[in-house]
């Protein structure tokens, strides 16, 4: 090639129109085709109430919240990775965000620390939200149910939809679970938003008792608090 | 204070008995023996003094541990010290305090690990430190009340826990108008964490100026649970859950050892040989996870090494299943032996080992190719995170993070245990003091571990049949002499796990110290990271291979 521009076109310039109607040929591409497609025939529609077709698509497709606590959390990598692999059913991506979750799989131990932090991640996921519990842990605090620390339970801060019990649970266990949860969607279920026995307060809106009082100086009216009232923990 | 003794000047010497009574001298008010070393009780104003003169002129390097207690009639701080040289060397300062003024002098200008281990025992004991540099609570809530771990506490009662609102960096208060440095929070519920940590970092453009890990979001009062349970069978299946990255054997080795010190237990060979090679499994589980995790951290690998981890943890996890019937949380060691013997047939479960062993090479060079020698990956990792070795002495680092650092420390061989002294593995340890050498560690390791599984497996197989004795006559009520106390450490798959135990006369342990490796680990990230480039944080963190579970307890 030399360096000159070029002034002349050879070629025709009729667009490639051709050879694409000759490749699509009429009617469905075989390759495209399946049974479920056969069976609907020549005429390629169904009909369907929307919400039972949301609800269906809600299952389907849905985006995990990337949300690690404990030992649980090893056994729920090892679902969504090689061999397991979750996203066979439709729920393999995790979500680094919770305002792209839908499902927010807890896996660990909730210590007092912890407990309004989960809650407020819970609160950032867009509605509508499921919540997995896995392990022991948030069932009932599992192992480590008498510690003076401990959560009994993720039930006592956020409505749970599914428990998967173990400790930890097999990543087949927590399948079955992701699975029931779709049975469950796909059924127009959810566990119902009620008041839970910890909740985030403004720290002014608590009773005067003798502990907050003491700490009427540390913390701020305005602050969110979560008062943890071991003596009536289940 | 100078004795003018005749201390050897090597490190690494041995300091006889006779020396350190002369060197502590009328500073000691009494001896206090534990089963694994020398006791001296000290003044609580003598602390630093005494301390100084162990570390300077007998060569005591390592604070191990600082253990918090409370007796009926005082509080006692224990500071086991140790050698990086010779860890078998050993020696407890104990510390006693009144109970109605626990004021005791801090050790944190001696040793940079008492900052922490401090802090800790004034959040769960409530032993205050005087001249703390920086007395504040470590695991619990700062709003909590009370300390947990001490006699009078009375767990009914209520908290309050506030959810200080996470600042948002870029409002306008977060940043200094005359530094011009921003605020940033990363966790609790952060990716790169590797679980509920929380960092708060304070930034100067894209350099960091201070790091502060804030951790205590999976304390789960794992010392509490252990003291409520009896020695023989239900403390066992704690440790499982301290490293839970499938490290659950390295950690009930721990427990093991601690109380078959404290309690006399021999250990058929047999069932030591099953240790060793179930435990050297569970190392290579667990640097697998670290390797994966940390691909994905540097550079956002999320399909090839960390898919690639994850599938030869899976295989490891299939071994370890049908040799202890669990996938991750084993509760395989009894104390004096292991729960059962290998799984028949004896001969399909040596194949599974052996083929995955064969495997194993070409594996890790495909990590080689993917890891080590990927241009990005370096770019990130060579010379970022730096420790220098004398840092990461003072800090009481251990296991590859110490190792890294050139620190040639490695339990197994400097204080034997199990089967390790008659097999044939080295010590890896690097020079280069940063992320990338601490990640060569472990892949490093993880070939050493397999030569010596390989060489278990054909002990195992030319086992005599009528000798596989798996457990030792241990009472089924265990309860070893009251005041008897031990602290042992084994190398987890994180560094020195250590345990201290003090018997109380009956079946529960009076007081159950956990020594965790991920915590003191923890604790170098400031110096690693203070001065680099945040993305370094990140690079760093990551090369640390922390498990929340064993930070926090």
């Amino acid at each position: 090639m030399s360096n000159e521009p070029q002034t002349q076109i050879y070629d025709s310039t009729a667009p490639s129109t051709e050879d694409r109607d000759a490749r699509m040929g009429t009617g469905v591409d075989a390759r495209m085709n399946s049974k479920l497609r056969e069976a609907f025939g020549s005429s390629p529609f169904i009909l369907t109430k929307f919400d039972q077709f949301m609800n269906w698509v809600r299952g389907s497709s849905m985006f995990m919240l990337q949300f690690g606590i404990a030992c649980c959390s090893i056994e729920m990598i090892h679902t969504y990775a090689i061999k397991h692999d979750l996203d066979r059913f439709g729920a393999g991506v995790p979500r680094a965000s919770p305002r792209q979750a839908d499902v927010i799989i807890v896996p660990g131990t909730i210590v007092s620390k912890f407990g309004p932090r989960m809650k407020r991640v819970y609160d950032q996921m867009p509605e509508p939200k499921f919540v997995i519990g896995m392990g022991s842990c948030t069932i009932s605090g599992g192992p480590f149910q008498e510690g003076y620390n401990v959560v009994k339970g993720a039930e006592e801060i956020i409505p749970v939809d599914i428990h998967v019990p173990g400790c930890p649970p097999r990543p087949e266990a927590l399948i079955y679970g992701v699975a029931k949860l779709q049975e469950r969607i796909a059924n127009g279920e959810s566990s119902p938003v009620t008041v839970k026995p910890y909740e985030l307060e403004q720290f002014g809106d608590l009773p005067k008792d003798e502990l907050v009082q003491k700490l009427a100086d540390q913390i701020d009216e305005d602050d969110l608090v979560m008062r943890y009232n071991w003596a009536d923990s289940p | 204070m100078s004795t003018g003794l005749d201390l050897p000047a090597d490190a690494s010497l041995e300091v006889t008995d006779d020396q350190l009574e002369a060197l502590v001298g009328d500073r000691a008010l009494a001896r206090d023996d534990h089963k694994n070393a020398p006791g001296f009780v000290i003044r609580p104003d003598d602390v630093q003094d005494v301390l100084f003169d162990l570390r300077d002129q007998a060569g005591f390097d390592y604070l191990s541990c600082v253990t918090g207690q409370q007796y009926a009639d005082r509080y006692e701080s224990v500071y086991h010290l140790k050698k990086y040289d010779d860890p078998t060397q050993e020696v407890s300062i104990v510390v006693p305090t009144s109970t109605d003024d626990p004021v005791s002098q801090t050790a944190a200008p001696v040793y940079d690990a008492a900052n922490w281990a401090e802090r800790e025992n004034f959040d769960l004991v409530g032993i205050d430190y005087e001249g703390h540099p920086d007395p504040r609570r470590i695991l619990l809530p700062e709003t909590w009340q009370g300390h947990p771990l001490s006699l009078d506490y009375n767990q009914e009662k209520p908290q309050v826990v506030t959810l200080a609102e996470h600042a948002n960096p870029l409002q306008a208060d977060q940043k200094d108008s005359e530094t011009d440095t921003m605020f940033l929070n990363i966790g609790p519920h952060h990716p790169a964490t590797h679980g509920v940590l929380h960092v708060k970092a304070v930034l100067d453009g894209e350099t960091v100026v201070d790091v502060d890990p804030d951790i205590g979001y999976l304390h789960r009062c794992e010392e509490q649970m252990c003291q409520q349970g009896t020695y023989r069978h239900q403390i066992m299946p704690y440790p499982d859950r301290w490293d839970y990255v499938s490290a659950g054997l390295l950690n009930e080795w721990a427990y093991a050892r601690a109380v078959e010190d404290l309690a006399d237990i021999e250990v058929p060979e047999y069932a030591q040989v099953i240790r060793t090679m179930g435990a050297e499994l569970c190392r290579i589980a667990a640097h697998m996870l670290a390797l994966g995790t940390f691909a994905l951290d540097v550079f956002g690998d999320f399909t090839a090494v960390f898919q690639y981890a994850f599938r030869d943890r899976e295989v490891v996890q299939d071994i370890l299943e049908d040799l202890t019937g669990q996938r991750l949380m084993f509760n395989y060691f009894r104390l004096g032996g292991v729960a059962w013997d290998l799984p028949e047939p004896r001969e399909e479960f040596f194949a599974k080992t052996r083929d995955f062993l064969d495997d194993l090479p070409q594996k890790v060079s495909e990590y080689e190719d993917l890891i080590v020698t990927n241009e990005i990956f370096q770019v990130r990792c060579v010379d970022t995170g730096i420790l220098e070795p004398e840092v990461a002495k003072s800090y009481g680092a251990t296991g590859p993070t110490a190792r890294g650092s050139g620190v040639d420390m490695d339990l197994r061989r400097d204080d034997p245990y199990g089967y390790y002294e008659h097999l044939d593995w080295d010590v890896i340890t690097e020079d280069g003091m940063d992320n990338y050498s601490r990640v060569l560690v472990r892949m490093g390791e993880v070939e050493e571990s397999a030569k010596i599984i390989e060489q278990c497996v054909d002990l195992l197989e030319d086992w005599p049949e009528d000798e596989r004795e798996i457990q030792s006559n241990v009472p089924r009520t265990l309860k070893p002499p009251a005041d008897t106390e031990v602290y042992r450490g084994v190398e987890a798959a994180k560094g020195e796990l250590g345990i201290y135990i003090r018997s109380d006369g009956t079946d529960k342990p009076g007081r159950f110290k956990i020594r965790s490796p991920c915590f003191h680990n923890l604790s170098t990230l400031p110096e690693m990271t203070e001065g680099e480039y945040i993305p370094d944080l990140i690079a760093s963190l990551g090369s640390l291979d922390i498990v929340l579970g064993e930070v926090d307890r």
